[in-house]
């Protein structure tokens, strides 16, 4: 997976002659501007967005590209301090780390079903969680509403993560990994005695590390940026996560006129976990984005 | 009795999986008939959708909404519009940058491959409130966009508030038509409650600020999958092209690109599933305006049940939306299926059964990581 363990220099053959080489070097020159315009392009914004969170109203309002804020403020942040944006910052944490334990667990669980015990209706459960995953998620808001209604869940903190916390696709991918562990390794541990849980828990689940931080990740990254679920599971403030109340910012909810640097340290500072969870675990980051692009 | 024993699995499979079959089908499963229900009533939000007061109406909400002349029927039809032209304008143009930056990132001479690596895929993972917001203030009247333009001699519009169709701009620009008298030929009469003035508009200077912001986001995910192909690719099968005199263009038309098929179909189907359910955007940024010119099928579906309490026809326009996206992708995996068929000798029947693996494997795929973006 990883780019930059691979070297083709050596073997490639050059080009020889000063027409040749020109022509190189042009194409290399070309190269690198195409790589810094892409570069300035992906990163420039969050530059911006850095700066105008420390700026005044009218600045960012009229200097909209400077880099310097005139003057520094930590306006913006204090008015963000004092809304509802903590208390947010502190449901979107909390439902994020429930999802994400709840999904672990119950994925893993059912995923080492569908891929090793054997028990009736095991093949019809496993063809219903392809039809499962054959359905958009966005045609479920209503549906998920009526339903969360109609148990009387609505707007409390449970409907903001117990329908989150099984997800067909990490249970597909949970499968496809404990299919690539030996059988070997559980018989050693059945022979012994252990039973079905234990042989799971203690034998199978720590080899499957790879695949257990995969589903953190996306389990982590997937409720931090939800919005959908959490626009129809409630409309009381006070149960708003990070991006349903910020989502408010732009319709009103910072009174009149733009206030432009309040919305980019709110969108700033939602960044900043995403952001340290992608740092450290970049790698993982990528082998999910191909979740499932492995032969299984 | 040990764990090798088959009762004990019958009893602890169907243990391991109760937690996930509550779930799923407590909130996937039940909901969809909830819903399917719902959208054959006129249940307009109050009390219980199984009370008695709530009437049965058959397919009059799916009928209002495709075949009855009024504004429902032409809200759903601009909003399949709108979406038409955000996907034929997204799925190709990010599908392209993504390549572009993954043919970039391997260039075995590049230093500092993580850094850049990094800057295009951070994008992807950060949530699209937070991106919204930043392309709000990028794309204001007076933002960052428009002082670029600015030093062109440009004057960009205020990009948010323009319900100005490109095609019609592109007309007018070129003398075609006239954006303020447009041509009675196409006006007057309606296909579907919409003329074909407004059919061919294409998407407004909102809906492509939209669309811009979504390629940018969305091209790094897609360049990780392309960066994964490339580098399956094997090192002498270019060499050799390179070797037979194939200059650079040919080496990548006619040896990268056909080693990255699969995942250009992969990319192409997990495109089409994604863009046909843009909805935050839609709901940060603009609430479908100007001039419902952003309304999506998906944004349409939850304003119709939600702000105006029109639940049982919210709910028809997300079941139409399903039956759309299905049939799209599988219409998708006949077409290219298609392709081997006349050949019959063994050879060939053996290639097409693995392509047909390939796939059947691409689309499982597509469905897992759709789930997962």
């Amino acid at each position: 997976m990883s780019t930059t363990t691979r070297s083709r220099s050596a073997t490639s053959p050059s080009t020889s002659g000063p027409v040749g080489t020109r022509r190189r070097r042009g194409g290399q020159a070309v190269f690198y501007v195409l790589l810094v315009f892409f570069a300035l392009l992906y990163t420039y914004p969050f530059v911006i967005q850095l700066v105008t969170a420390f700026k005044t109203n009218p600045d960012a309002t009229n200097n909209a590209l400077s880099l310097v804020p005139d003057p520094v403020t930590t306006d913006a942040w204090v008015r963000l301090f004092d809304s509802d944006y903590p208390t947010w910052f502190l449901n979107s944490t909390i439902v994020t780390l429930c999802v994400t334990a709840g999904r672990v667990f119950f994925c893993s669980l059912a995923g080492y079903a569908l891929a090793r015990l054997r028990f009736t209706g095991r093949g019809a459960l496993f063809t219903g969680l392809l039809a499962i995953l054959a359905v958009p998620g966005i045609v479920l808001l209503i549906p998920k509403f009526l339903v969360l209604n109609y148990l009387g869940i609505y707007n409390t903190y449970p409907a903001l993560f117990v329908p989150l916390m099984v997800d067909a696709a990490g249970i597909f991918i949970m499968k496809q990994f404990f299919e690539t562990i030996p059988v070997s390794v559980e018989e050693a541990a059945r022979i012994d005695g252990a039973s079905v849980f234990r042989t799971f828990w203690s034998v199978v689940l720590p080899m499957a590390r790879p695949a257990l931080i995969t589903i953190t990740i996306l389990s982590f990254q997937g409720s931090w940026n939800e919005l959908g679920h959490f626009i129809i599971a409630t409309n009381d403030p006070g149960l708003y996560t990070l991006t349903r109340g910020v989502a408010g910012f732009t319709t009103g909810g910072l009174g009149s006129g733009n206030q432009y640097p309040i919305s980019m340290a709110a969108a700033l500072l939602m960044t900043i976990p995403t952001a340290l969870v992608f740092i450290v675990f970049q790698r993982y980051f990528t082998q999910g984005a191909n979740a499932g692009a492995e032969k299984g | 009795m040990s764990a090798g024993d088959p009762r004990r699995q019958q009893g602890a499979g169907w243990l391991f999986v109760t937690p996930a079959i509550v779930i799923l089908g407590l909130f996937l499963v039940l909901p969809i008939g909830m819903a399917l229900w719902v959208s054959l009533s006129d249940w307009a939000g109050r009390g219980s959708p199984f009370s008695g007061d709530v009437a049965f109406v058959g397919l009059d909400n799916y009928s209002a909404l495709l075949a009855e002349p009024g504004l429902a029927r032409q809200d759903l039809m601009l909003s399949f519009r709108n979406t038409f032209y955000y996907v034929v304008g997204v799925v190709p143009l990010q599908t392209v940058l993504a390549l572009s930056l993954a043919v970039l990132l391997n260039n075995q001479f590049l230093k500092g491959r993580t850094f850049f690596r990094t800057a295009f895929y951070f994008p992807s993972v950060v949530s699209s409130v937070a991106i919204s917001l930043l392309f709000l203030f990028l794309f204001a009247g007076g933002g960052a966009i428009n002082n670029v333009l600015g030093w062109f001699g440009l004057n960009g519009p205020n990009w948010f508030q323009d319900p100005r169709g490109l095609i019609h701009l592109l007309g007018d620009g070129l003398g075609v038509w006239s954006t303020s008298s447009p041509p009675g030929w196409l006006t007057d009469p309606t296909v579907l409650g919409l003329s074909p003035w407004e059919w061919v508009a294409g998407p407004s200077v909102a809906l492509s600020a939209i669309m811009l912001q979504v390629i940018w986001t969305t091209a790094g995910t897609f360049m990780l999958m392309f960066l994964a192909a490339l580098q399956d690719l094997p090192t002498e099968v270019e060499e050799a092209a390179f070797v037979d005199g194939a200059n650079k263009w040919q080496r990548f038309r006619n040896v990268t690109v056909p080693h990255l098929r699969p995942t250009i179909l992969l990319v192409v189907t997990l495109g089409f599933i994604g863009t046909w359910q843009v909805f935050d955007q839609m709901y940060v940024m603009t609430q479908g305006g100007p001039a419902k010119t952003t309304l999506t099928p998906a944004y349409l579906s939850y304003q119709t049940a939600f702000d105006t309490g029109r639940w049982g026809q919210g709910a028809a326009i997300a079941f139409i939306l399903f039956a759309l996206i299905f049939a799209l992708t599988t219409l998708q995996r006949w077409i290219l299926r298609d392709k081997d068929e006349p050949r019959t000798s063994r050879f060939s029947r053996r290639r097409r059964r693995r392509r047909t693996t390939v796939q059947d494997e691409t689309q499982t795929q597509a469905q897992t990581s759709g789930r997962l973006s």
